[in-house]
């Protein structure tokens, strides 16, 4: 019998790691995933805006068991000397050991340092928020967002849930009126009048796991996400232009195959950007 | 699929490469192209942490060293891209419960920081005599506001560009193993780039087979 109780335990571990391989490549040849879903086909995704009554703007996201939830809070600052017309935003992603057993207390990972990372440059690229719209006064007052974006439960795919949180937190957020009192030349902030942040752009990410260098999946799950060989989040925003295609190594893809994950990318664009707007609407109707 | 036309050509800056400069590391390279040089140092296969083993492959640690000050956050997430690159390269699978370090030191950087240090990381690899399943490249291309594609763009050229991309390429099929993009672009432009980025790294897997062939030549 193998399962002899005097094996070493890694023998234990090779053969039900071969056998998860096994069962998730017959899955696959059914076009099929464990959980139900065809290879092309996202979880639910749950998005609640205004969850947060004390931050600026907030979002709660959902995408079947990873919760992701950000929290946008505005902060009256000096710009910097070499951009003195500007503002500033500060993402930040935190992975508490709360969200899974991966993750250890402590300073923050290697993982969630990419994923602050990436979200920086998300924001960058894609213009979202025109930085000269946070400044106040020229050289002397500008706003600094701070975005603090914090997973809850993970259970993969949290780079997607992380832009469709941020998207919707600052599409969320009221800054307050600002004018600089000319004899003092201190800010006086007026709560009553609270005007909403200028979105320019609305991009949405899609990721995929590559399996064996040719099945894609999209939406992986965090099962998923540990046995596949190449990871890929393709984020575009609503005039089909790419934001960002990030491939952190992995198995090689060939161009016909990135085609097929842009194309599936720009779909779930229009779906998450309609999605938005409805949970919007539906927060204004309700206040 | 995008084709690019034969006239096209590819300028890459001067490259230059240097392999076991270093005595203490199990293999090492300095990789140059134009000003930008990166130094890489190899340490492996040896003893794990227990808290890092993996009972099937070896363990692979990848720190970027920045010139000046300490690595940061943009540091954090090179080093996963050049640490996934040579992950799915090298054949981790026969050094099970041991690790491999590479080191890769800035020494400056003026434009395509990441692709240099891919070079310089791959040339380390091969240096170690590690076995890997083929060999890989780093591309950076950058589209100007007037939208021509420049390779192997300078920091000046970077700075000035609508967007930014950097490929890892394989030497098999000359397929994209990493991709890492900043700016916006259209699909068509991204597949412009990498058959570019694809042209370029033959000339770079080429220059890989001199300056190996010109090393051993030496020694025998």
């Amino acid at each position: 019998m193998i399962f002899s109780y005097n094996l070493p335990l890694y023998i234990y571990i090779i053969i039900t790691s071969a056998l998860v391989n096994l069962g998730l490549f017959l899955f696959q040849k059914e076009n099929c995933r464990p959980d139900g879903r065809e290879l092309f086909e996202f979880r639910t995704t749950t998005l609640n805006i205004g969850s947060i009554s004390t931050a600026d703007g907030s979002a709660l996201v959902k995408l079947g068991n990873t919760t992701i939830i950000c929290g946008i809070k505005a902060e009256l600052a000096n710009p910097t000397t070499d951009a003195p017309d500007k503002g500033y935003i500060v993402p930040n992603v935190d992975l508490p050991p709360l969200c899974s057993s991966r993750f250890r207390p402590g300073p923050p990972g290697e993982q969630a340092q990419a994923a602050s990372q990436f979200i920086a440059d998300v924001i960058e690229s894609s213009d979202l928020i025109k930085t000269e719209d946070l400044c106040i006064e020229r050289g002397k007052l500008c706003w600094v967002l701070y975005c603090d974006i914090m997973c809850l439960d993970y259970d993969g795919n949290i780079l997607d849930a992380c832009i469709i949180a941020l998207l919707a937190a600052l599409k969320n957020t009221q800054l307050p009126e600002v004018a600089v009192n000319k004899e003092t030349c201190l800010p006086e902030v007026d709560f009553e009048k609270r005007q909403r942040l200028r979105i320019h752009r609305h991009p949405v990410g899609a990721s995929f796991c590559v399996f064996d260098d040719s099945i894609l999946i999209v939406d992986p799950t965090a099962e998923e996400e540990s046995l596949s060989t190449a990871h890929l989040t393709v984020v575009t925003d609503e005039e089909g232009r790419l934001c960002s295609v990030h491939k952190p190594g992995g198995t090689p893809l060939s161009g016909e195959k990135l085609q097929e994950c842009i194309n599936r990318a720009t779909a779930r664009q229009r779906e998450i950007h309609k999605l938005i707007n409805k949970v919007l609407d539906s927060v204004k109707t309700a206040q | 699929m995008m084709e690019v036309s034969p006239s096209e050509n590819v300028s890459l800056r001067e490259f230059g490469c240097e392999q076991t400069l270093l005595s203490r590391p199990d293999g090492s390279a300095s990789f140059v192209q134009g000003d930008t040089s990166v130094m890489a140092g190899v340490y492996g296969p040896a003893e794990v942490k227990v808290s890092k083993e993996i009972y099937d492959r070896a363990t692979l640690e990848v720190l970027v060293y920045p010139k000046v000050g300490l690595p940061g956050v943009r540091e954090r997430s090179q080093e996963q891209c050049v640490r996934e690159t040579c992950e799915a390269s090298l054949l981790l699978s026969l050094h099970p419960r041991s690790s491999l370090t590479l080191i890769l030191q800035v020494l400056h950087d003026a434009g395509s920081l990441l692709s240099c240090c891919l070079n310089a990381a791959c040339m380390a690899l091969m240096d170690a005599g590690l076995s890997m399943s083929c060999l890989f490249c780093g591309v950076t291309c950058a589209i100007s506001t007037e939208g021509e594609i420049i390779t192997d763009p300078t920091a000046a050229q970077e700075k000035e560009s609508r967007a930014l991309m950097t490929f890892a390429i394989d030497s098999k099929e000359h397929r994209v193993m990493m991709s890492s993009t900043r700016g916006s672009f259209s699909v068509q432009e991204l597949q412009q780039c990498i058959a570019i980025s694809q042209k370029a790294s033959e000339k770079i897997f080429q220059f890989y087979r001199d300056s190996v062939r010109r090393r051993y030549s030496k020694n025998l």
